[in-house]
């Protein structure tokens, strides 16, 4: 493969508040592959939260002036570059608020109000959107990508998880399906994994039900973890730090809930992506996962320290069970995972 | 005695409300009843009503009926039914317009959820960013005290992992967020 020749493709970067903390691995290993994938992101100035899911369901106007704040500082920071996103919720709510304020010239005149108390103003249209995935796939490609890999990810199967905010409703250009895209499965496929062709690619994670109502939180979740499992799934890719989050942190929870024993890792295509460049997990932030990805990452040579402290798949023995000791499940890899109740 | 008083002259009040306060077309007016939604809703099963019988029943003016219901506290927003609507409807935006509505007129229920948006979004008019260790500490202890013991290990997990921050993070720019909220909020009430 020739070496890569193009000059580096420049871009406005929208972190995202996840990305600071719960999700810095996701930006690591962006970072981290975008040095590989002659791509520089540089951080808008001052960006500030996105209101997620929640302001929209207590304010309209004001929601939508706290997004075009955002659009409004990346236009003075460096306005002809595109805008990207790695979280799917900022990603959809950014570009939502440009496609409104578009296609409602009353919208767009009352949020350049609001915006005028702040000294900033907001021409709809102006900004691109784009989601991380996106950026990577459309303006590197497969055949870049490949280049670059030294470590295929080799016997390792992966279910590609999209989750709703990238792939609907449909913002995206026409040929991704809203139901079923295929971008992410490409991807996987040419950096050699073995990719699981997943059912629930883009059903939900549950965003932020388990805080409101722990059954259907926790459902949501089991439906995704089982179906990755049924499939065999070494681990699930994500695009989303809401969707790792749910799938990754609450894993545990869930399996209290259900009495189940799944042990599914979650990690990033960014981290995936690394791996499979030759980068060291440390430097792609693996390891920060709360169910353990060593077991996976074992079958493609990726050796880590042990973890510490952290939550495992399987819930633990209480002290007073006076039930029969049961055969504990291996660590192993996921798949082997099934129902205790069965 | 049933239909004492008679019909209201303008019987769409509350229909127009809901389209008039949703940003863009809403199509709500386009439903033709299919069910599509209902059936696509990974969380339809712990509605009251599904999207279907709340677009009949705005419709037939029954706002209250319609503002208590829990349906959309239990819209995860996956947009399943906004793209395998038929007829287009922007369902998902509705379920979002109905949450503002039920917060304006507190008719909601189930406390919870809109409790969980109020925390959220004082972090961020108050620092420009959000802050997940205040909103689930604030948010538990007020909602579910017990739950934060089940999941105290997960939260050790993300401490011990360095996933969680101890402090928020305030935007330089936090005051012209501010005058930009609250002038979007004086625009909102006018023009309501």
């Amino acid at each position: 493969m020739p070496e890569l020749i193009r000059p580096k493709l420049a871009y406005n970067y929208f972190p995202g508040c996840s990305l600071e903390r719960n999700a810095e691995a996701y930006h690591k290993s962006s970072m981290a592959t975008a040095e590989r994938l002659s791509m520089r992101f540089e951080e808008i100035d001052d960006w500030n939260c996105c209101g997620a899911t929640e302001y929209i369901s207590l304010q309209m106007l004001a929601s939508y002036a706290l997004i075009a704040r955002n659009l409004a500082q990346a236009v003075k920071s460096n306005g002809g570059r595109d805008l990207v996103a790695p979280c799917s919720a900022c990603y959809l709510n950014l570009k939502k608020c440009d496609k409104h304020m578009r296609a409602d010239a009353v919208l767009a005149e009352r949020v350049n109000s609001a915006l005028a108390a702040g000294g900033l103003a907001y021409q709809p249209g102006s900004v691109h959107v784009r989601h991380l995935l996106d950026v990577v796939m459309e303006d590197v490609g497969c055949e870049a990508i490949a280049a670059q890999v030294t470590r295929p990810l080799k016997g390792l199967r992966v279910a590609p998880y999209y989750g709703c905010l990238i792939s609907r409703p449909g913002l995206r250009v026409d040929e991704h399906n809203p139901e079923y895209p295929m971008i992410l499965d490409d991807l996987m496929g040419c950096l050699g994994a073995q990719v699981v062709d997943f059912p629930l690619k883009t059903h939900c994670c549950g965003g932020h039900m388990t805080q409101i109502s722990e059954a259907t939180g926790f459902e949501l979740i089991r439906r995704l973890v089982k179906g990755a499992a049924d499939y065999q799934a070494d681990l699930i890719v994500t695009v989303c730090p809401m969707c790792q989050l749910n799938l990754d942190a609450f894993q545990g929870a869930m399996n209290r809930y259900f009495k189940t024993a799944y042990h599914v890792p979650v990690l990033y295509f960014t981290q995936m992506m690394g791996l499979a460049f030759g980068l060291s997990p440390e430097e792609l932030g693996i390891g920060a996962e709360l169910v353990d990805a060593r077991p996976a990452l074992a079958k493609i040579g990726v050796e880590l320290p042990e973890p510490v402290a952290g939550e495992g798949g399987a819930p633990k023995r209480r002290k007073d069970d006076k039930s029969l000791p049961m055969p504990k499940m291996p660590a192993g890899p996921a798949g082997t995972a099934e129902e205790v109740r069965r | 005695m049933v239909n004492a008083s008679p019909p209201s002259l303008t019987p769409f009040d509350f229909l127009d409300e809901v389209q008039a306060r949703t940003p863009g077309q809403s199509r709500l007016l386009m439903c033709i009843q299919c069910g599509t939604c209902g059936g696509s809703c990974p969380s339809g099963a712990d509605m009251e009503h599904t999207p279907r019988s709340i677009f009949a029943m705005i419709r037939a003016d029954m706002r209250e009926e319609v503002l208590r219901s829990n349906t959309p506290w239990y819209c995860v927003s996956c947009y399943y039914c906004t793209v395998r609507c038929p007829q287009d409807v922007h369902i998902t935006d509705i379920m979002y317009t109905l949450k503002r509505m039920a917060v304006d007129a507190r008719l909601y229920e189930e406390p919870a959820a809109p409790d969980f948006s109020k925390v959220f979004i004082n972090w961020v008019e108050n620092y420009g960013r959000a802050f997940e260790l205040g909103l689930m500490s604030q948010h538990m202890l007020r909602h579910n005290p017990f739950g934060v013991l089940k999941i105290a290990d997960m939260g050790l997990g993300m401490v011990t992992k360095g996933r969680m921050a101890f402090t928020p993070k305030r935007i330089r720019g936090i005051q012209g967020l501010k005058a930009i909220i609250a002038r979007a909020k004086e625009l909102e009430a006018v023009h309501a």
